[in-house]
């Protein structure tokens, strides 16, 4: 499993544990369970858990899929710096976020599969994972006049492309052709004035 | 046209439409069973409709966990292509759709289990309040049932707890329930695209939690909590006449106590044939890879691309399927899809590797690709080959004209096609029903598919040879080129062979204008059934699909397209 970054795994698991917390949550709440508001936490951590993973993180190697409109929370996350960068911190808030959770029934799935993105999280910050923003790219501006190229030296006639470039590897297995060399010209030529 | 489209997609729209249709059915008849039902009528007191609820989404859940592990066992569903008696045309090609089907099962799994879950929560919270003080009347007398040695219980939970969670735990019931969610959710979140097109190994490691799945299920009902009235007691009990008289149970004969039985636990029985069929499908894959490989040629093509020429005993392919590869010096875990490059008729099968990826670099270096000296047939790694699974090019021949587009790498299943039509026209004793093939080809870089315009250049004189020069007309494009080639090309425009592949056909630069080409195959085959056959990117894919749709006549005697993709 060389390529695996365990960051991109703990960041769906944690999403996942968010969506399930809030959805316990609501359930515990509108229903009006004993110790409800154990819901009403629960639901807050959701959706701040949902939030904090939203958007992901840069891979190493290869390029990132981004989730649809994350680029608004990526700036928002980017803003803590090192606290939202590395995830020994994520590893432990998700940790602490889940414990309050598990209190309540309707919502004891959501604290163990943050448990479990907690883990996955030490894992990768003990790999030395980091999460990089994924910055949207600047665009280039086209250079105005850059595709035109130095007009030729020599005056016409001029000798076929083949002697004047250098040939691709094709040119050589195929074309025995006219061999490549000095500009000269094969026939002396005259200026005619007709 | 909307009438081919109906046709080519409709037998999918029907199959789901079924599925769908039975998983409604079964939710909603065992919705009102549950609530109408009267050995469940003092249940529902403590509990409401959410009982129904429950157990609705449990039993879709049971068929569903039943469909799960059938789409795929590879080797049951390549038994059934192979059997062509039943699977014709466009049963065929739903067997394609096999992954696809399972995912949507997962999904049907992933909603009733949602269901299911909220609604036992809802459950075990109000059973435990009717244990509560608070709880008057008839629910207090149903939750003291079961007390004295007499009485069978109703409510699983006996006293006062503090805590849902600590009861929940107590039973096998919520512990079982706990451990399958758990299972669900982790394969759930790694198998989403992104993870499994980043790390495949860990998606299928991960995805191995099933077994666990499977297991908590088959013993999760075995607690019998789900508890309703026993016959014997709703014939001496008339519910209508003594629930109201409850204070009375124990004194008056006329409305004895109220017995209460567990339901028997019947998800095993719907797991069990598939979790058996599922066992034969990993036994058959681990006893093909015990046998034996031999690799009888080695060939290191430029441009990186390996090409292993293998025997295997018992070993059957036909062209466009795949086989799973696996080398143990470099991995016990990991099983790699290959295209079989060889065609059925030649006593050896043949795969090409080009490295793309930590796994295939290292096979590559094993087998002394990377330019060293000439390795010993001793000391060539053990392969171990799964397969061959199938795929939808075998359909070519089924057409009176087929039409073959590959893009980049997915050209390799049409080499053991394209080799495969050759042998089948040298055999001058069954005549084909396959009269003509169109091959396009699309690639950035035609040098790292070398050995394909090899394959090409013989087939054509080949072709020539026995007089068939019409019978395969190729086109190739390429879409990357740098200035020089593009000067050379210029250059050479007006000889006989093309500059670059050497073949006859000249190759097209930039991509091909679909909309003519379509024109004019359909132009040339006016009232035959065609079909088109593609590999590569899925952009590709939906404009070819809506290219046959549209090239499709309204007339069912005229022209019709027939889209079939590869999946891999």
């Amino acid at each position: 499993m060389g390529q695996i970054e365990w960051a991109m795994w703990a960041n769906e698991q944690a999403l996942a544990s968010g969506l399930i917390l809030i959805t316990g949550g609501i359930v515990a709440t509108a229903g009006r369970f004993t110790q409800w508001y154990f819901g009403a936490y629960s639901i807050v951590a959701g959706v701040f858990v949902c939030l904090l993973e939203y958007p992901r993180g840069k891979r190493k190697k290869g390029s990132t899929m981004e989730r649809w409109g994350q680029k608004y929370m990526t700036s928002v996350v980017k803003l803590f710096g090192p606290l939202t960068r590395n995830y020994y911190v994520r590893a432990v808030l998700h940790l602490l976020l889940s414990v309050p959770a598990g209190f309540l029934l309707a919502t004891i799935l959501g604290t163990a599969c943050l448990a479990i993105a907690s883990g996955i999280y030490l894992l990768a910050a003990v790999r030395g994972e980091q999460w990089t923003p994924i910055e949207p790219k600047p665009r280039e501006r086209p250079q105005i006049g850059g595709t035109i190229k130095q007009p030729p030296t020599n005056p016409p006639p001029r000798p076929p492309a083949e002697a004047r470039k250098k040939p691709s590897e094709e040119e050589a297995a195929a074309a025995g052709g006219p061999p490549g060399g000095p500009q000269a010209n094969p026939i002396p030529v005259t200026d005619e004035v007709v | 046209m909307m009438g081919c489209w109906v046709l080519n997609e409709g037998l999918s729209i029907i199959l789901v439409l079924s599925w769908l249709g039975v998983n409604l059915y079964l939710f909603i008849d065992t919705f009102y069973w549950y609530e109408e039902e009267e050995s469940f009528h003092y249940t529902r007191v403590i509990l409401g409709s959410t009982l129904a609820w429950a157990r609705a989404s449990a039993l879709c859940l049971n068929f569903n966990c039943m469909l799960i592990l059938i789409p795929i066992s590879r080797n049951l569903i390549s038994f059934i292509r192979g059997t062509s008696i039943c699977c014709k045309g466009p049963w065929r090609r739903q067997l394609d759709k096999n992954l696809k089907f399972h995912k949507l099962v997962a999904y049907g799994i992933a909603v009733n289990a949602t269901i299911h879950v909220v609604a036992h929560f809802f459950n075990l919270e109000r059973y435990r309040w009717s244990q509560s003080k608070e709880a008057q009347g008839l629910l207090a007398a149903l939750s003291k049932l079961g007390s004295t040695p007499n009485e069978s219980y109703l409510n699983p939970i006996r006293t006062f707890p503090m805590n849902t969670t600590t009861e929940l735990l107590r039973t096998i019931a919520g512990v079982t329930g706990l451990v399958i969610s758990l299972a669900l959710v982790l394969i759930m979140t790694s198998s989403t695209e992104f993870i499994r097109q980043a790390s495949y190994e860990l998606f299928w490691c991960t995805h191995h939690v099933f077994i666990v799945f499977f297991l908590s299920l088959a013993i999760h009902g075995m607690g019998r909590i789900v508890r309703g009235q026993t016959q014997d007691s709703l014939s001496l009990h008339n519910i209508t006449f003594c629930r109201d008289r409850y204070a009375e149970w124990q004194t008056e004969a006329q409305c004895p106590v109220p017995q209460f039985s567990g339901k028997e636990p019947s998800a095993w029985k719907w797991i069990l044939g598939p979790v058996v069929l599922y066992a034969c499908e990993r036994i058959i894959r681990f006893w093909r890879f015990q046998q034996e490989v031999v690799i009888t040629k080695v060939v290191s093509h430029p441009s990186g691309v390996l090409e292993l020429h293998m025997k295997k005993r018992g070993f059957k392919m036909a062209p466009g399927q795949y086989i799973l590869v696996q080398c143990s010096a470099i991995s016990s875990l990991e099983w790699h899809p290959f295209t079989l490059t060889s065609a059925p008729q030649e006593d050896f099968f043949s795969v090409h590797i080009r490295a793309a990826g930590d796994w295939t670099a290292a096979l590559l270096e094993a087998f002394g690709a990377e330019g060293q000296a000439l390795q010993e047939p001793w000391r060539l790694p053990r392969l171990a080959v799964d397969g061959p699974f199938g795929a939808a090019l075998t359909d070519v021949f089924h057409y009176p004209v087929s039409v073959c587009i590959a893009a980049g790498i997915g050209v390799t299943p049409f080499a053991a096609l394209l080799k495969s039509i050759w042998y089948k026209c040298s055999e001058a004793q069954t005549p084909l029903k396959l009269s003509k093939v169109y091959f396009y080809w699309i690639c950035r870089d035609a040098r790292a598919f070398e050995w394909f315009a090899d394959l090409l250049l013989s087939l054509e004189t080949r072709m020539s040879e026995q007089g068939k020069t019409h019978f395969l007309s190729y086109h190739i494009f390429l879409t990357g080129w740098d200035e020089n080639q593009a000067v050379h090309i210029a250059l050479h425009w007006d000889e006989n062979t093309d500059v670059i592949t050497g073949l006859k056909q000249k190759t097209f630069y930039g991509r091909p204008n679909w909309n003519n080409e379509f024109k004019q195959i359909a132009y040339s085959h006016p009232s035959s059934s065609i079909g088109v056959f593609f590999c590569g990117p899925k952009a590709l894919s939906k404009t070819l699909q809506k290219m046959c749709r549209l090239y499709s006549s309204a007339d069912p005697r005229g022209v019709h397209f027939y889209y079939n993709k590869e999946s891999f």
